[in-house]
């Protein structure tokens, strides 16, 4: 891709030693203040978090221990004018998105058509027969998405993945500017951010505007359904809920009465209209998928296809986030819209071809290689970066399972700087952006969550290993 | 609200307050391990047996030495009712909650946790003891204030009281029952005084030594003091005052609810029985009896709110 250009884009000094424009008023101010102060901030903003409680288990670590997802205090700056081609872009997709999803579980027009091969969906986990027929209430299916995102240049952007199912982070982004308000409050009244405080509320409203028909009488009965205080976003669930206004629910707070999906009150058994769940569509419902999931409500699609509950997202949404999917993006957003997709998919090799497979072999120190099914950045080779044994290892892998795997370039991700002990050092981000889809239209919250791979050098941004996030400005222009 | 909600609030307030009269039980028999060495092995076999886990200690000890008593009443995390242990339970109460609570409250709890997690980190030697169980009563007074100076006065709040006030009044109770062979001899020897360091102890206990001093006159005796723990309704840790709370609070639920399921009888009545009660009735009722009649039904009145609100399925 990038290779040959002579270093990697920085989002703060493009590919000179100037300051890009978005990033003026910021840089001027930074080279105004005392180095140590800053330190002391920066440290000042650890207590913050972990006096908050805003931790996270990690999966697999006996001790239960809870982690900080390292936070790194100089913000992350998109200009009004960048950002308006990206949510356009991101308007576009979210809404083929959707109408993909219905197609699928509708007509399968696009099936008909033979853009998409029939045995991608068929053969697929993710596509929930159980969904066929089904018509969601408003008609939304992904009611959230977290597009990521990641730039390689002035003007290129790419999808590197579409978070269809229950994207999560929206708590950081939130939490993120709380803090840098907190920390640097003379900061923003030199620099008009755009604020992204409204999210809860517009969270709110965009449920509620897809309650059932057949409900309670005023304001919806929305609630968040959390596997529990055991899982590595729980924060996150009881933030939401609680910015909401909405109730937070487990599986055994929840029970089927009367046709309706009710929780247990100190008042007796309670109808609810609109549920966010945060729990996976193998684990909602013990009747219908997972017989062993303790974490669902056992009957809830019963309820759902009688049209007396919103499950949001709605089953089955995994399918348009398949990596196997993924490389036909292009095509599901011009069968969809009729119009060019505005953001561009990373080219993507599909092992399960056997051309596709060969070039892939052949090149596996410069590819990524990714598990189809896989999340988290777990199970995935980054070429450049493995040595020789790990390469040999996941060719065996590879030329077992093909159809397991998705290739693609490494690309050459932007940086923004940090602040280290040596003072600014750039490192790669990408940014997941939260989209909200009503029947009233969609909305995206200005920024979004920019993570950040705080090793110099890494690609791998994921908070599981290693990345922290930043504060994302977009200007307000 | 939810019923788990309901459940989670009501534990996380009987967990800080067990904190804290832990903290308060050592502290009293540190005291009088310090004045008394003949005796101390017997003050702390009554301290471990008024904490209520006895059993769990002889299993892992057997002989009542100071050192290892504080250490399992403060730190040991095998035992339940540690320090350690129930604040560790509060705090995951408190996320289990987290909607429930004001930012405030949540910070104050999350905050008495990772300071007595840091506390007790290590075994605290004696010169530290009274630094660290200062800390404790402080961490639990600074949630306190927190819950009355922001929370909505709604039924999470009542559920946050109730909790509270069964298990002082269980605590009381106990260091009552536990002591009550100190205060019987000289029950029947009218007249008799008691023995000094033994009436302290118990008033230390409950943080009474200073009011008892105010509101009586002359030496101590053992009537006037089973009547300021147990009838005196101007005492925040007598059972009298306990159950007015507790009767209070079940009152604004049931203004609220609408409804008045069993629990509230239960504590009515037990409520009443306290106005009308002299405390020389109890006294010639036997005092042991009284006690675990009264540790019984506390116990059975906190089952049947648990019921009434539907904590659990």
């Amino acid at each position: 891709m990038a290779e040959g250009a002579p270093r990697h884009f920085d989002e703060m000094t493009g590919r000179g030693d100037g300051v890009r424009s978005p990033y003026f008023a910021y840089r001027s101010w930074f080279e105004a203040e005392d180095p140590a102060r800053l330190k002391h901030k920066a440290a000042e903003a650890e207590t913050f978090f972990r006096r908050m409680g805003i931790t996270f288990n990690v999966y697999g670590e006996a001790d239960a221990t809870e982690r900080l997802i390292p936070f790194d205090v100089v913000p992350r700056i998109i200009s009004g004018r960048e950002w308006a081609r990206l949510s356009r872009g991101i308007e576009q997709r979210v809404t083929a998105i959707n109408a993909f999803l219905h197609d699928l579980y509708h007509r399968q027009e696009i099936l008909r058509a033979g853009r998409i091969p029939v045995e991608l969906i068929a053969g697929n986990e993710a596509f929930l027969p159980q969904m066929i027929g089904l018509k969601p209430p408003g008609g939304v299916y992904t009611h959230i998405v977290g597009t990521d995102l990641v730039r390689t240049g002035e003007n290129d952007f790419y999808v590197l993945e579409d978070n269809a199912r229950t994207p999560s982070g929206v708590s950081y982004m939130l939490e993120n500017r709380e803090t840098m308000l907190h920390m640097f409050p003379e900061l923003f009244s030199s620099v008009a951010v755009q604020p992204v405080s409204t999210y809860p509320r517009n969270l709110r409203r965009s449920l509620a505007a897809c309650a059932p028909p057949n409900r309670s009488a005023g304001t919806p009965t929305i609630a968040v359904l959390t596997p529990g205080i055991h899982n590595s976003a729980y924060y996150e669930h009881a933030f939401l809920a609680d910015q909401m206004g909405a109730e937070l629910v487990e599986g055994h707070d929840l029970r089927v009465v009367d046709g309706r999906v009710a929780m247990r009150t100190t008042r007796g058994y309670q109808p609810i209209d609109v549920i966010y769940r945060r729990v996976d569509d193998d684990f909602l419902d013990p009747l219908n998928f997972n017989p062993a999931s303790m974490l669902g409500v056992p009957g809830i699609l019963d309820v759902y296809r009688a049209g007396n509950i919103t499950i949001a997202n709605a089953p089955g949404t995994g399918i348009a986030d398949d990596k196997a999917i993924y490389s036909y993006m292009p095509e599901i957003v011009e069968f969809y819209t009729g119009e060019k997709a505005i953001l561009k998919n990373v080219p993507t090799w599909r092992c399960s071809e056997p051309d596709a497979l060969a070039h892939v072999l052949d090149n596996l120190h410069n590819l990524v290689v990714k598990e189809v099914h896989g999340s988290g950045g777990y199970g995935m080779l980054v070429g450049p970066a493995a040595s020789k044994k790990e390469i040999a290892a996941f060719r065996k892998k590879l030329e077992a399972r093909p159809g397991n795997y998705i290739a693609q370039p490494t690309l050459s991700l932007s940086t923004v700087p940090i602040l280290t002990k040596a003072g600014l050092a750039p490192r790669h981000v990408d940014l997941r952006p939260f989209v909200l889809v009503s029947p009233n239209g969609i909305k995206i919250t200005p920024g979004g969550l920019t993570r950040v791979a705080l090793k110099k050098g890494s690609l791998v941004v994921n908070s599981s290993q290693g990345g922290g996030t930043k504060d994302t400005w977009v200007l307000d222009e | 609200m939810l019923g788990k909600t309901a459940g989670g609030i009501f534990w996380m307030f009987r967990y800080l307050e067990r904190s804290e009269n832990t903290a308060r039980l050592v502290d009293a028999g540190f005291r009088i391990a310090l004045t008394r060495s003949a005796t101390a092995e017997k003050e702390w076999e009554s301290v471990v047996a008024t904490a209520g886990v006895r059993d769990a200690y002889v299993e892992r000890h057997g002989q009542f030495e100071a050192s290892a008593v504080i250490d399992f009443l403060l730190r040991d995390r095998a035992n339940p009712s540690s320090v350690l242990s129930v604040i560790a339970q509060a705090r995951d109460n408190g996320r289990l909650v987290r909607t429930a609570l004001t930012r405030e409250v949540w910070e104050a709890v999350n905050e008495c946790w990772m300071t007595l997690n840091e506390v007790l980190s290590r075994p605290v030697r004696d010169r530290d003891l009274p630094a660290v169980l200062a800390a404790i009563r402080q961490q639990s007074a600074l949630v306190r204030g927190a819950l009355h100076g922001t929370m909505l006065r709604n039924e999470i709040f009542d559920f946050a009281r109730l909790g509270t006030f069964l298990e002082r009044a269980d605590n009381t109770a106990r260091i009552l029952d536990v002591k009550y062979y100190v205060l019987l001899p000289s029950l029947s020897l009218v007249g008799s005084t008691m023995d000094n360091v033994q009436w302290e102890t118990i008033l230390r206990s409950v943080s009474a030594y200073q009011s008892y001093r105010w509101v009586t006159r002359g030496d101590p005796n053992p009537r006037d003091i089973a009547h300021f723990l147990i009838l005196d309704r101007r005492l925040p840790r007598s059972l009298a005052f306990c159950y007015a709370k507790i009767s209070n609070n079940l009152g604004y639920l049931e203004a609220d609810h609408g409804t008045r399921p069993h629990s509230h009888t239960m504590a009515d009545a037990r409520f009443h029985s306290f106005q009308n009660k002299p405390i020389d009735a109890i006294l010639d009722e036997g005092l042991h009896e009284f006690l675990s009649g009264f540790i019984a039904d506390n116990q059975a009145l906190g089952i049947q709110i648990e019921r009434d609100y539907r904590f659990h399925e």
